[in-house]
């Protein structure tokens, strides 16, 4: 038994993760330990298993994910900033044998585009959101987003934000739950092993989903931006877990029936 | 028993050395290397022998650099 070799284990019949096709050969554009390049692995893992890599259409945002469509080698269309789920719903009225999803930070679907990302829920689209929360504007440098944290530091806040000053954070994925339009509403995170495995399976139901055609499918993926919060990517997963989670609470939050 | 033995091979010219994975290894298989890769960044390597493949690390890398073997030794 002592006398296995690693030449003996890494033989192809022996091969059980190797990242997947789906993903193209670029180096993703993310600092080292952002959950964005996580999380866009296992939305093309899905597509890979339900084999519909021909068959789907992704609409990247403005932020650091606005290069998404460099990385997914899939059809992809980068829209204005906001505009992602206007633009998804145009791409799936025209095309309703597609299965269609957005792909946004906070500061895209919670800020600039509010009222795109409410009017596609409550209509009832049957396209999937998948909505990368680190609570700040990543790529601009770390500003005040609508989803920051009561007293988080931010370069725009950098006493920490004072909610009698700066308002409320919006809970968009708790609003967006309310509305009828949507089927299946739920909150994940890609820091563990575990996390990204109930990730990719409510990424699976909600493209599953498109092809019940009974409305909106929101993923949230509460994830780190540890350039933005200053912290080394083991710290910044650490504090989200201690201060993000609490107030963003991981789990599904309305779940419609297979 | 049957037990089973796994490996890593990390493209550790992919690698960003952002180190995620080493809590992510039930048996502490992976650590930082001494040496940088050509972007600059510290890569992981691994540090042990006791892979099981349980596929954690790869799992949680952010730019999908490890690639997991497991055998079965009868
Ligand atoms: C119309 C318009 N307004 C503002 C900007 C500047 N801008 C670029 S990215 C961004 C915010 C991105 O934050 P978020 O959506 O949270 O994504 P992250 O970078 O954190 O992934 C802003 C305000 C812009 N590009 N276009
Ligand atoms: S700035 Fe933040 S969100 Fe953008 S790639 Fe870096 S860590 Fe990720
Ligand atoms: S496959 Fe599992 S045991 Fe092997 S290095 Fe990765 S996390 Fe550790
Ligand atoms: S998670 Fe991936 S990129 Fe980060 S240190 Fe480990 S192997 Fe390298």
């Amino acid at each position: 038994m002592d006398t296995v070799t690693k030449d003996d284990i890494r033989k192809p019949e022996n091969l059980i993760y190797k990242r997947t096709n789906l993903l193209t050969d670029k180096t993703m554009s993310y600092c080292p330990g952002c959950g964005h390049g996580t999380t866009h692995r296992i939305i093309m893992e899905v597509l890979e298993e339900m084999g519909i890599q021909e068959k789907t259409i992704g609409i990247a945002p403005v932020g650091c994910s606005v290069l998404a469509y460099e990385f997914m080698n899939i059809d992809m269309q980068q829209a204005a900033h906001g505009r992602a789920p206007a633009l998804a719903t145009a791409v799936k009225r025209l095309m309703p044998e597609k299965f269609v999803f957005t792909y946004q930070g906070d500061g895209d679907l919670a800020a600039i585009g509010t009222a795109e990302t409410i009017h596609a829920c409550n209509r009832g689209e049957n396209i999937v959101i998948i909505f990368i929360n680190n609570g700040i504007y990543g790529m601009t440098g770390g500003q005040m987003a609508p989803t920051t944290l009561p007293n988080m530091k931010s370069s725009t806040s950098p006493y920490g934000r004072d909610v009698k000053l700066m308002g409320n954070p919006l809970k968009i994925t708790e609003l967006v739950a309310q509305l009828p339009g949507t089927l299946y509403v739920t909150r994940q995170a890609v820091h563990t092993p575990a996390a990204v495995r109930r990730t990719k399976k409510a990424i699976r139901k909600a493209f599953e989903n498109q092809k019940l055609n009974k409305g909106l499918s929101f993923v949230e993926v509460v994830s780190n931006c540890n350039s933005g919060w200053k912290m080394t990517p083991n710290q910044a997963n650490e504090w989200m877990v201690e201060n993000m989670f609490p107030f963003y609470p991981l789990g599904d939050i309305k779940v419609n029936e297979d | 028993m049957a037990k089973v033995k796994g490996d890593i091979v990390i493209d550790v010219e992919k690698c960003k050395g952002c180190q995620v994975c080493i809590p992510a290894c039930p048996n502490d298989v992976i650590g930082v290397s001494k040496n940088v890769n050509g972007k600059g960044y510290n890569y992981v390597e691994t540090v042990n022998e006791e892979c099981i493949g349980c596929s954690n690390c790869a799992i949680v890398c952010p730019d999908g650099v490890i690639t997991v073997y497991r055998k079965r030794i009868e």
